[in-house]
């Protein structure tokens, strides 16, 4: 269990909140161009980081708005938020 | 030769005071060189490696764990054995380990317990009793043995489970897999490394894989806090952390590493004679032979490596165990702990060859891999040594997530976590 602090809404339980996996994930811009092997990395293959990652969560039981984490998956711990179209700050 | 277990081995041990069993495995430090090297020292791995000397005549092994062998999700799950999967490729994976389930302690000559106590799952709604009458089709068309009972059977089957109309889920019916049931997962652990480790295979404890060197597109050997092991061929058999071992080699997989939780009560006389499993109100629990009630959790929604998880998921599956079960209302739960599992998209595994050649990955089981642990090393071991997979494997190779043709259980027959 651990607190997210939603940029728009301040410190919440994670409870309140839903995760959006992997962020900065772009979406092919040419879908049609795409190989299969191409298709496959976008959909499937992830990097599944054990530490820092950059991952995307709503908060569904509040302002229902996206944003991005900065998470330590082998703690759990949320070293900072920042908004959805910004970039990580490292 | 290692000293057969049975009741004369027993009787003169005892005349000693049982002070002078035989260790069951070696201890080594690991050889410079190794024909295959199996990284992960979990049921999985070490089954590979049994059935690598066993079937295939590999004698110099190696299988190297990061911490104590059995300790990862084989030490951590419910340990229900079940093969009433949905699709072909699945049934046919999961009922050749179930064969193999039934003559396991012979084999090893050691007794992994298992018990053929019946798994039931359970139907809540009309989708429900829908789904697992194909199900139960499905299963009976590949030779699975399956039966469906309505509520009246279920209730005779097992008498604590609350049948009443007026629960917010109510039981409208249930599958039961008689040949399936549970086994004593440490055993299965043990068993595998005595029987591997009879045969010459070196089980090195204690020993984290740093590096996958490479020469070109093959293998080349392995870096580990245990300094360099050469090797010409690799099976990864790491779970949670196979994502890791990948990136070393340079690969990506279709992963994500999960939190999974379980939980035990305090002993009670026997109470449950079977295992229940409850998809829809996510809720499965048996009773071990020390009288325990195992009951197994969901997972958490994000990637985490912690082996924790959320107190809110445990709330909602004891929720739905006291709705299912009154009767346990003031059991108290002895102990709670995680597992991180490796899931993959369509929540069946991988037992696969990669692009590089002399590595081999045996991951992506996610909730459910402990039943597979025999068909799964016997499989892998198959795929190691000869370079390609086995027909029962064949399915679920990698390319799968390219060519699209995925085995989907999701919401099938694995729980829809």
């Amino acid at each position: 269990m651990f607190i997210i602090k939603c940029p728009y809404c301040g410190e919440r339980d994670h409870s309140e909140f839903s995760y959006g996996g992997e962020a900065h994930l772009i979406r092919p811009k040419q879908p049609t161009e795409l190989s299969d092997d191409q298709w496959a990395e976008y959909l499937f293959m992830r990097k599944n980081i054990k530490g820092l990652q950059y991952e995307r969560w709503n908060h569904s039981h509040g302002c229902r708005r996206w944003f991005n984490a900065a998470r330590d998956t082998s703690n759990d711990k949320i070293h900072y938020v920042y908004k959805i179209g910004e970039k990580p700050t490292k | 030769m290692k000293n057969k277990y049975s009741i004369f081995a027993l009787i003169k041990n005892s005349l000693s005071y049982h002070e002078n069993w035989q260790r069951a495995w070696r201890d080594p430090e690991p050889k410079s060189q190794y024909d295959a090297v199996i990284v992960g020292g979990g049921g999985h791995g070490l089954a590979t490696a049994y059935y690598l000397a066993k079937e295939h005549n590999l004698k110099n092994i190696a299988v190297l764990e990061k911490g104590w062998i059995g300790g990862g999700n084989t030490g951590r799950n419910t340990t229900i054995i079940r093969s009433n999967y949905l699709w072909d490729a699945s049934a046919g994976l999961y009922d050749h380990a179930l064969k193999i389930w039934e003559n396991l302690s012979q084999e090893l000559n050691y007794n992994v317990m298992f018990s053929q106590r019946g798994v039931m799952n359970l139907a809540h709604n009309q989708h429900d009793v829908r789904e697992l009458k194909r199900r139960t089709h499905a299963n009976r068309l590949n030779g699975i043995d399956c039966e469906w009972l309505d509520v009246e059977q279920v209730k005779k089957f097992c008498p604590i489970i609350n049948c009443s109309p007026n629960i917010r889920y109510p039981v409208m019916g249930s599958t039961l897999q008689r040949r399936a049931g549970t086994a004593r997962h440490d055993a299965v652990a043990w068993g595998y490394a005595r029987g591997a480790d009879a045969m010459g295979v070196d089980i090195i404890q204690n020993c984290e894989v740093k590096e996958i060197r490479r020469k070109g597109d093959s293998v080349e050997g392995i870096e580990t806090t245990k300094g360099f092991i050469k090797t010409q061929k690799i099976g990864v058999v790491a779970a949670g952390h196979s994502s890791l071992i990948a990136n070393m080699a340079g690969l990506r997989l279709p992963l994500e590493s999960k939190p999974l939780q379980a939980l035990v009560s305090e002993p009670i006389k026997p109470i449950i004679n079977t295992v229940v499993m409850s998809n829809a109100v996510h809720a499965y629990v048996s009773q071990s032979d020390k009288g325990e009630l195992v009951i197994g959790a969901g997972t958490d929604s994000y990637i985490s490596y912690t082996q924790k998880g959320t107190h809110e998921i445990i709330e909602g599956t004891l929720k739905a165990i006291l709705e299912l079960y009154p009767i346990f209302s003031r059991l108290r739960m002895l102990r709670q702990w995680g597992g991180v599992v490796d899931i993959c998209p369509d929540a069946s595994p991988l037992i696969t060859k990669t692009s590089i050649k002399g590595l081999y990955f045996n991951c992506g089981w996610g909730t459910g891999g402990f039943k597979a642990t025999p068909g799964s090393g016997h499989l892998f071991a198959h795929t190691i040594a000869k370079d390609e997979p086995h027909t029962l494997n064949a399915a679920f190779n990698i390319n799968r997530f390219v060519s699209g043709d995925l085995v989907d259980e999701h919401g099938a027959a694995a729980v829809a976590h």
